[in-house]
């Protein structure tokens, strides 16, 4: 047990000594706390319209000014971080609950599993996500739900792959044999044995996930398919800025979601990285 | 090398039947879609909706409606739009090409930036370039391509007036490869921004691989220059991890096009796709899905196929 301990220590000392990474989980903290916390004491909410101040520009009464419908871009800028967020984390935990179990059993069990869940991956690999993504929500309609459970969804082969790769590796080792020589059942071998063994690099790609589901879900608001006005997201802000005049005169409207996207995503990649090099110093490659 | 290009289109088969299986059976529960459009119309009984529905196969079960549409898709026949009423695959092989051709130019910025990046910073280890190389790698990681899409129309189109908004060539002119050009340029560079990061990381750690190889030292002590060391020593040997993952990120690329042929209004594929989407024209949306997904195959096949050549190893196992 002390053993764990001190290893455990020293991952956090490792991974402290990053400072990109340290900077980045900060932000992180930051942006959470913010969108969680704020928008409830802000004077707007994201869908109300002020009809007095369209396309306002930044002012006293609205700090980031309001967009083409009179809504208030701070609120939405808020509101919209909840959004990301959500669909970021929730649809990667429905890629990791589908995909972990699936590469782990075609692994451990191999024969006619495995051959179907690894054709399998190979043919959601070769259809381009964002289109089958696209072909999906054209099907079951946009909507938070649908953009989240099909990301989700479609986001289990990485860590199928991931996880197939490992135990193929772990497998054969002695103290599986071991494990299987005095009468362990199967459920306690995986468990127990595997897992411990597996989990640490299924969070690296864990953390780079959600990076890649936020990226997902704002391009696909952006492209008027994914979270629905008025519900605010950073990608359905963007959308509203393909104008020319907007590009040109109302900066507030698309460059703050925008920067904030950037910055998040940023924020993902920093602590990922750090978590990789922490976790394994010989395969870092900064 | 010809029983190789052999396996390899042979491993191609099963996963292409795959594709086709799935994309048809999401369709075929989606649809009806083709009734449904007849059942709103007043003017036609539920009788006739009937005869029709017999007409087009639509009663008959899943697998003899799949080898069907197989049998007819094999034949270049993917039926008919319900927007336009255009065949689906001359409208796919119209938006084809410039989705190809982005997709190419994406990937030769892409490597045009990543490879003097990658190389110097490798040579250069904890350097200037290693620095900077790193600031391009995080940047193009973490900015999604509509974003950066919408800076560079901002700057270069809206503020600057140096070069067009969108489409493929100037409206009402001949279509000049230098108006294609300056209409490729920003796209292209959107698109190839999104791969820089990894492929710089990709080119970087596999040149520091290579370099710590006896054969490098022996080069080197022959009294090579050192630029012949890292071209035809270092680099060559460097490269087969980078085309393989060339390789995996064609299907990423072709899927980013679909944003950014949005953003620039690129008559390709993506912006038929999203047409087809908002006027649920189901035949287009299967068959966009179905193109790009063999185009892909194709791709893979390819760099498989560059692959063999740059290890004479591969080929010959």
């Amino acid at each position: 047990m002390s053993q764990k301990r001190t290893e455990r220590l020293n991952f956090i000392k490792r991974f402290c000594k990053n400072k990109l990474a340290v900077i980045g989980l900060v932000l992180l903290v930051l942006i959470t706390v913010t969108v969680l916390v704020v928008p409830p004491l802000l004077p707007y909410d994201e869908a109300e319209i002020d009809v007095v101040a369209f396309s306002a520009a930044p002012s006293a009464q609205h700090l980031l000014g309001t967009d083409t419908t009179g809504r208030d871009v701070l609120a939405r800028l808020l509101y919209g971080g909840r959004v990301s967020l959500f669909v970021g984390v929730v649809s990667t935990l429905i890629s990791v609950v589908i995909g972990i179990p699936l590469g782990l059993l075609a692994a451990f069990y191999r024969g006619w599993f495995e051959t179907l869940v690894m054709r399998a991956t190979d043919i959601f690999m070769t259809i381009p996500s964002t289109i089958l993504i696209l072909f999906l929500v054209s099907m079951f309609g946009p909507s938070i739900v649908t953009v989240t459970v099909v990301i989700g969804v479609l986001g289990w082969t990485k860590f199928a792959r991931q996880i197939y790769g490992t135990v193929l590796s772990v497998r054969e080792k002695d103290y599986i044999e071991g494990g299987k020589a005095i009468g362990q059942r199967d459920s306690v071998i995986i468990t127990r044995y595997i897992l411990p063994n597996a989990i640490a690099p299924i969070f690296i790609s864990i953390t780079f996930r959600i990076a890649s589901a936020i990226i997902l879900e704002s391009s696909l608001s952006f492209l008027g398919l994914g979270v629905q006005m008025p519900a605010a997201s950073w990608g359905n802000m963007l959308y509203n800025a393909q104008s020319i005049s907007i590009l040109k005169s109302c900066q507030w409207m698309w460059l703050p979601p925008g920067l904030a996207l950037m910055v998040t995503i940023l924020s993902i990649n920093f602590v990922g990285n750090g978590l990789r090099d922490a976790l394994d110093p010989k395969t870092s490659i900064r | 090398m010809k029983k190789y290009i052999l396996k390899r289109l042979l491993i191609a088969i099963p996963t292409f039947l795959g594709i086709t299986l799935l994309v048809f059976a999401l369709c075929y529960n989606a649809s009806g879609s083709p009734l449904e459009l007849l059942l709103s119309d007043p003017n036609i009984s539920e009788v006739e909706v009937a005869r029709r529905a017999e007409e087009l196969g639509l009663n008959e079960p899943f697998h003899i409606q799949y080898i069907s549409w197989m049998k007819n898709f094999l034949g270049g026949n993917l039926g008919y739009s319900y927007r336009t009423g255009g065949a689906v695959m001359d409208m796919l092989m119209e938006a084809l090409w410039p989705t190809v051709l982005l997709t190419l130019s994406a990937v030769l910025v892409a490597c045009l930036i990543s490879f003097p990046l990658g190389v110097q910073s490798a040579r250069h280890q904890n350097g200037i370039w290693d620095t900077i190389s790193s600031v391009f790698s995080f940047l193009s990681t973490s900015t999604p391509s509509f974003f950066l899409g919408l800076v560079f129309l901002s700057i270069f189109s809206v503020q600057m007036g140096l070069l067009p908004i969108g489409g493929m060539y100037d409206t009402g002119k001949a279509e000049t490869l230098s108006s294609l050009l300056r209409h490729l340029f920003m796209p292209a560079c959107v698109l190839g921004s999104t791969m820089v990061g990894s492929l710089i990381q990709y080119i970087r750690s596999s040149m520091l691989e290579v370099m710590r190889e006896d054969y490098v030292r022996t080069a080197r002590s022959k009294g090579l220059k050192e630029r012949i060391v890292v071209t035809k020593h270092i680099l060559r040997n460097s490269l087969i991890p980078v085309v393989t993952y060339l390789g995996m990120e064609i299907p990423l690329l072709m899927g980013g096009a679909v944003v950014t042929e949005q953003v620039f209004s690129w008559p390709g594929l993506g912006n038929l796709m999203l047409k087809s989407i908002s006027s649920r024209d189901y035949p287009v949306i299967m068959g966009v899905t179905i193109i790009t997904a063999v185009a892909v195959l194709v791709f893979n096949l390819l760099t498989d196929l560059v692959y063999g050549v740059l290890d004479p190893r591969i080929r010959h196992n």
